[in-house]
């Protein structure tokens, strides 16, 4: 607060450099803080700021902005205040309507959790083999021109831009309810996640291990073999390991569209009320998301 | 100064030309004339080594030849054929042809030390026998022979970022070595040296080099290092070869000429005499670059 706070008082020692008497340190702060007291004579009154004036008013200025953006959304949302003044009530009546968990819906649930699981695994290794070409069109060193590497970049913002369930909403049309229409939902999703991480891992690789390759007279294709897919092998498989975990959690919403999955059952355990056994599908679904991640994030930190 | 090729000593005269360089000019985007108008010649093996100071046109001069910058102007003929006019399967056939040691090494970090000498093979393998790694016997052979030479036997399965810098420029070497070139190029091999591994390096390139009967073109920031281990010294100054004759012929004016006035006997800066008995240049405690 107080950047420009006025020099300590001087505390009257007869010299400054820490040439005290033996007697004369002070009790208790040992030996180490005299030569810091004896900087006291140096230059009062200089001033430092994080920021200059203008910056500050431009810091206010973006606050205000942001706090105007904020009231303008609320005001436009049309929100129906009167919702949030028994919240607390209908929170905790939906709490008490959870407990107990109902655990003998457990074994029930056991075959669609294993299945959310293949979904996100088959969906996410799908994704891997489809990524690589697709992420070589997107690369700008190695794409064979202009057109070719916009289509390897449209891919990849069609990919993306599309939500998982939405995916999952297009493929159940295609394929017709069940896992392999999650499958491809995860696959469709995951290809431009993983080829854009992958396409900039192949703008990064050192040149001169691609040239000292291809001056061997080595075919192009060889060249990407040899001098550049080991150098993005660490991103690829540290990002469909990743990939994967991210999966697991969307392919559990995955079946309130028909794609298979646990989704489906929590889906259905809301409609019916039954709340005791949607703690049962959130507990069951947690611990697998937490496994997955653990597991995840094991795997990424042994790739070198 | 113009177009200066002095007769090789010795006077090869008779000998095949092995690679003929003419008129190669390379004029970069950015506007600048790296080379200009370069007349080359090589007719024996051995080491030429080409000086110059930084932005002479030496490393351009040497990437000229296999292509990796394409000559804006000129010829480049290798034992007759012309690498300028080459198709993309012609300059890859000709590149198996050119072996390339390279400054920073380059080799495939990630890869061992046997994968990266075998990719000198790899113009001699199809995409899915290189993506199973399967390689001719003679070649896996030929590379296991190779790496006793470099004195780096037992080192195959080592991944290549394991290695100190001199054994990977032996790798380098080495992968260079199993194309069965016709020429060789060395960029700056020993620039990311200590000095004395830089001569060990120097000397195991001249070794092979003579060996093997293949004609090497080695750039060199060292004059220490061309005196002693080159037959023949290029210097290159603004794009141009001001100098070509015997190492013995570099004076104090001939160095002025290539690099501009200098106090020549100033105390050498590195390339202390080395005091290890020089005669194994498969000593393997390199340190690191």
């Amino acid at each position: 607060m107080s950047a420009a706070g006025p020099p300590r008082p001087p505390h009257g020692r007869p010299k400054a450099g820490g040439q005290f008497p033996s007697g004369d340190r002070p009790p208790g702060g040992g030996g180490a803080q005299a030569p810091l007291r004896g900087d006291d004579t140096a230059a009062p009154g200089r001033t430092w700021r994080r920021r200059a004036p203008g910056e500050t008013l431009r810091a206010w200025l973006a606050l205000a902005v942001g706090a105007f953006v904020a009231a303008w959304s609320v005001s436009a949302l049309d929100i129906e205040w009167a919702f949030f003044r028994d919240a607390h009530v209908q929170a905790a009546d939906l709490l008490v309507r959870m407990w107990p968990p109902r655990w003998s819906y457990l074994p029930a649930i056991l075959r669609p959790l294993v299945e959310t699981i293949h979904i996100a695994t088959l969906g996410t290794a799908a994704a891997l083999v489809l990524s690589l070409p697709v992420a070589f069109l997107a690369a700008r060193n190695t794409t064979a021109n202009r057109a070719t590497w916009l289509v390897g970049r449209a891919i990849l913002v069609l990919s993306r831009s599309v939500n998982t369930v939405i995916w999952g909403l297009v493929f159940v049309a295609i394929f017709g309810p069940g896992p392999v229409a999650g499958i491809c939902a995860v696959a469709a999703r995951s290809v431009g996640f993983l080829a854009k991480l992958v396409a900039e891992a192949i703008e990064e690789v050192h040149v001169g291990q691609v040239e000292a390759i291809a001056a061997t007279g080595a075919r192009t294709p060889q060249v990407w073999a040899i001098a550049i897919l080991p150098q993005v092998l660490p991103v690829l498989v540290g990002t469909a390991v990743y990939r994967w975990d991210i999966n697991v959690r969307e392919s559990s919403v995955l079946g309130f569209v028909g794609a298979g999955g646990i989704g489906l059952y929590l889906y259905a355990s809301i409609n019916q009320f039954a709340w005791q056994q949607v703690t049962v599908i959130l507990i069951a679904t947690s611990v697998i998301v937490l496994a997955s991640e653990a597991l995840s994030a094991f795997v990424r930190s042994r790739i070198s | 100064m113009e177009g200066g090729e002095a007769p090789l000593p010795g006077g090869a005269g008779e000998k095949r030309e092995r690679l003929r360089v003419e008129s190669l000019t390379k004029v970069y985007p950015t506007g600048k004339r790296a080379l200009d108008g370069v007349d080359f010649t090589i007719r024996e093996p051995g080491v030429v080594a080409v000086i110059g100071s930084s932005g002479a046109g030496k490393s351009t001069f040497i990437r000229c030849v296999n292509r990796l910058v394409e000559p804006t102007a000129g010829r480049i003929l290798l034992d007759g054929v012309d690498l300028v006019g080459l198709d993309r399967a012609g300059l890859r056939a000709a590149r198996r042809r050119i072996g390339m040691i390279f400054q920073e090494f380059n080799l495939v970090e990630r890869l061992t030390v046997m994968e990266n000498v075998l990719a000198g093979r790899l113009g001699h393998v199809g995409l899915v026998d290189t993506l199973r790694r399967r390689f001719a016997p003679a070649d896996v052979d030929a590379a296991f022979d190779l790496l006793e030479r470099v004195g780096l036997e037992g080192f195959h399965d080592r991944r290549a970022d394991a290695l100190s810098g001199g054994q990977r420029q032996r790798v380098g070497i080495a992968r260079a070595l199993i194309q069965r070139p016709d020429l060789l190029l060395v960029d700056e091999p020993t620039a990311s040296l200590d000095p004395r591994t830089a001569r060990q390096i120097m000397r195991l390139v001249r070794e092979l080099a003579v060996e093997r009967a293949t004609p090497a073109i080695v750039n060199l920031h060292d004059v220490a290092l061309a005196r002693e281990f080159a037959d023949r010294v290029v210097g290159f100054s603004a794009g141009r070869i001001v100098f070509d004759d015997a190492p013995v012929a570099l004076d104090d004016s001939t160095l002025d000429r290539i690099y501009g006035g200098e106090n020549w006997h100033a105390p050498p800066e590195d390339d202390p005499p080395s005091t290890s008995s020089g005669a194994r240049p498969t000593t393997l405690d390199d340190a690191g670059a």
